[in-house]
């Protein structure tokens, strides 16, 4: 048992820090740490910022431009960029599709895709979920029928993330009715500006616009498209789900939440007082803290631990990780009181400052982040999968 | 970073839990944990031998081990076997003694030659060690402790009084001097009134207020792993009733409604596992009384969590005195009472970590 990083490892974590301190802007952090919509070119242009040093495709093998960093370092990374208040980096190209393709995609489309991925050329989103096909993600309907050297898609996709930015859709579609649901799935990548195509958005809870409904009407995709064998879309789609997530619990992102949270409550006043000094408020800080205390640990265990556990040990962190997000965004959100209440719109974020203008976004990330337990595999879902593995069945 | 015990304390685990399951079969360890003086003389001469106390010491101090992971091993398994001996009270007493210089009385505890236990709570005293009101005077206190653990089986009982200036001493009274009344405890094992009336006594320490606190946390570290133990065998018991028990024509291990509570318990079980290890590499740092209250008051959320759904998914089965699983859940539930229980710890890390005050 030893509770402590490596000399090694407090120097990467270091040289993380001074790379930040560098490179991520002021404003952009300070817009990550408000809780603002970030746009397009904010978005290219960290993903860029990281890639000139080698530091966006962090779960990549060297050979096709990853940093070659262990669980570990990636771990390391993940928690000071979330305390520095960086952008996440958009996962769709870099976590999803990568992995996939350099593990089931052909030489021809390893050697093209990947690298655009890399300069910021092609955009990436999801074509996964149906209105009809959530959590029972196989009884996906949206057909490809082969029609010589082409597929012709046709169907709906839904909850696609950041869609409207995107320059090409990775997509599961169902090419054969026989057999067992999954055993007709096919994994098939798109551009997204192909006749037949149209992308709608969904406006959400809070107001904010990030997930589109997309619409396949006679969409004609070539069949080198096809990523892997026709038909074996499922255990790619699974593939993508197991593959190692160092960061599914969000400790590092928690933890720069909860440090808000405390700020504001010594900011904000309640009964006279600053709210941080009321007892019942700070309990339940202090309540959360600790629970965030042991899933940093159940974290590390994860990390620095045999195999044998991941599967089960990433649901458990993924559902109470999302809990205590949640709980803290709670926490946040109720910390505003009266205040909470505005519709944080850049007008009344800007002049009226009803709210401390890194709060004013508390109430919408609450809502926005009740996604949490959902998507990703429904916390719900994720407790099948622990059922599946305690019963040995 | 490494989360594998060392080759020394697997081999102790091990044998320990070899041990305990040979001593304490289900029956057997009922009719010690509840009747009598709550203890088994061979037993703990076997758990000396095997140097399951000298664990508790450090080397410095006449003992093998001492450090934060040595205590959750020992305690892990004494959770795991639900062992009704006294471990908790010499070990408050072990690190007492040791903290000062008393390597006689150590070597003899370590021994199983010599028991000893820790009073220290008093019925108007619970969670503050200033309202003590046992108080010394001269060479004799006068005073009474509560529910002292392991006072029904112990020779020698350290006192926590206030001395003549009114600071917090640390007192070794022969138990034989004292008036005991023993009795054993809801969830097992014994304890005792101690009554004090101008009882002689040895003076420590007049001023034994850092001590005390540094063994009530080694105390309640050990406590957390106990639970951790005792957890770990009925997350199992009630995993292995669910698919074994047959309602509606099938195992109820098939209803979802039991699955995801079975789930949910489950994570928590790795939380507490995740705290216990946290405070107890933090047992020798300037964290400890923190990382150790923050692990007691999850234990203390995840223990209750964990008996009352156990118990109901075992339905009347989990109710009755012949089950073991029911004597696991008391346990677990009893562990709370023990050394601050939830809300004494939560307050605890509110106090240490004032949000009102930028870190």
């Amino acid at each position: 048992m030893d509770l402590n990083y490596t000399p090694e490892e407090e120097a990467f974590r270091q040289e993380v820090r001074d790379f930040l301190k560098e490179n991520l802007s002021e404003e952009l952090a300070t817009k990550v740490r408000n809780g603002r919509e970030l746009n397009r070119d904010d978005m290219v242009g960290w993903h860029a910022t990281l890639q000139s040093r080698g530091w966006l495709a962090v779960t990549w093998p060297k050979e096709y431009g990853g940093p070659g960093w262990d669980a570990v370092q990636r771990h390391i990374f993940d928690e000071e960029l979330a305390l520095a208040n960086a952008p996440r980096t958009v996962p769709f190209g870099l976590a999803m599709l990568g992995p996939v393709l350099i593990k089931f995609g052909t030489e021809e489309q390893k050697s093209t895709i990947l690298p655009r991925i890399l300069d910021g050329s092609d955009w990436w989103c999801q074509g996964y979920s149906e209105p009809g096909a959530g959590s029972d993600l196989a009884s996906l309907k949206t057909r490809a029928v082969r029609d010589g050297d082409h597929y012709v898609i046709n169907g709906q996709k839904t909850w696609t993330t950041l869609g409207q930015f995107a320059d090409k859709i990775f997509c599961l579609v169902r090419t054969s009715t026989e057999g067992k649901p999954q055993q007709g799935i096919s994994f098939v990548l798109v551009d997204i500006n192909t006749p037949g195509i149209e992308m709608r958005p969904i406006k959400l809870i809070e107001g904010g616009y990030e997930v589109n409904e997309v619409f396949f009407t006679d969409v004609r995709v070539p069949v080198s498209n096809l990523v892997g064998e026709e038909n074996m879309g499922w255990t790619i789609a699974k593939y993508l789900l197991g593959h190692e997530r160092t960061n599914i619990a969000g400790v590092g992102a928690s933890s720069e939440a909860l440090n808000q949270l405390k700020a504001l409550a010594r900011k904000v006043k309640r009964n006279g007082q600053p709210l941080a000094k009321d007892p019942l408020f700070a309990a339940k800080v202090a309540e959360v803290e600790i629970d965030l205390e042991a899933m940093r640990l159940t974290n590390l265990r994860m990390l620095f631990g045999s195999s044998d556990a991941q599967g089960s040990v990433s649901s458990m962190l993924k559902i109470k990780g999302t809990v205590i997000r949640q709980a803290i965004n709670d926490l946040s959100r109720r910390a505003l009181g009266p205040a909470a209440a505005p519709f944080p719109s850049e007008d009344v974020i800007g002049n009226y400052g009803v709210s401390p203008a890194e709060a004013a976004t508390n109430a919408a990330n609450y809502f926005n982040n009740r996604k949490l337990s959902i998507f990703g595999g429904s916390n719900e879902i994720q407790r099948n999968i622990i059922t599946k593995e305690t019963f040995g069945a | 970073m490494d989360f594998t015990p060392t080759e020394d304390r697997r081999m102790i685990a091990d044998s320990f839990r070899r041990f305990l399951a040979d001593k304490f079969p289900a029956e057997r360890r009922n009719k010690i944990a509840y009747e009598g003086a709550c203890h088994d003389a061979d037993s703990w001469a076997g758990m000396a031998e095997l140097g399951i106390l000298g664990a508790l010491v450090s080397e410095e101090d006449g003992g093998f081990g001492g450090a934060g992971f040595d205590i959750t091993t020992v305690f892990e398994e004494a959770g795991r076997a639900l062992c009704p001996e006294p471990l908790l009270g010499n070990l408050l007493a072990l690190r007492l003694y040791a903290a000062h210089g008393k390597a006689e009385r150590v070597e003899a505890i370590i021994a199983g030659a010599e028991r000893a236990a820790f009073g220290f709570d008093e019925t108007d005293s619970f969670g503050d060690l200033g309202e003590i009101a046992t108080a010394a005077s001269g060479d004799t206190l006068t005073g009474r402790k509560t529910v002292v653990y392991g006072g029904q089986a112990a020779e020698w009982i350290l006192v926590a009084a206030k001395t003549a200036s009114g600071k917090l001493g640390l007192y070794e009274v022969k138990a034989s001097d004292a008036e005991v009344l023993s009795y054993p405890m809801i969830d097992g094992g014994g304890a005792a009134e101690i009554i004090l009336d101008k009882t002689p006594a040895t003076c420590l320490s007049d001023d034994a207020q850092a001590a005390i606190e540094a063994a009530l946390d080694a105390g309640r570290l050990a406590l957390c792993a106990e639970a951790v133990g005792a957890m770990d065998v009925l997350k199992d018991m009630t995993r292995d009733y669910l698919m074994q028990r047959q309602q509606f024509g099938r195992p109820i291990a098939t209803f979802q409604a039991l699955q995801h509570r079975l789930v949910d318990f489950s994570i928590e079980i790795e939380q507490a596992r995740s705290i216990v290890i946290y405070a107890a590499g933090n047992l020798e740092t300037e964290d400890r009384a923190l990382a150790v209250a923050k692990a007691k008051n999850l234990i203390g959320r995840a223990g209750k969590l964990v008996a009352e759904e156990c118990i109901q998914m075992h339905g009347g089965i989990g109710m009755t005195w012949e089950y073991a699983g029911s004597h696991y859940a008391k346990r677990l539930i009893m562990i709370d009472h023990q050394l601050g229980d939830t809300e004494d710890m939560l307050r605890k890390v509110m106090a240490l970590t004032d949000i009102s005050v930028a870190a």
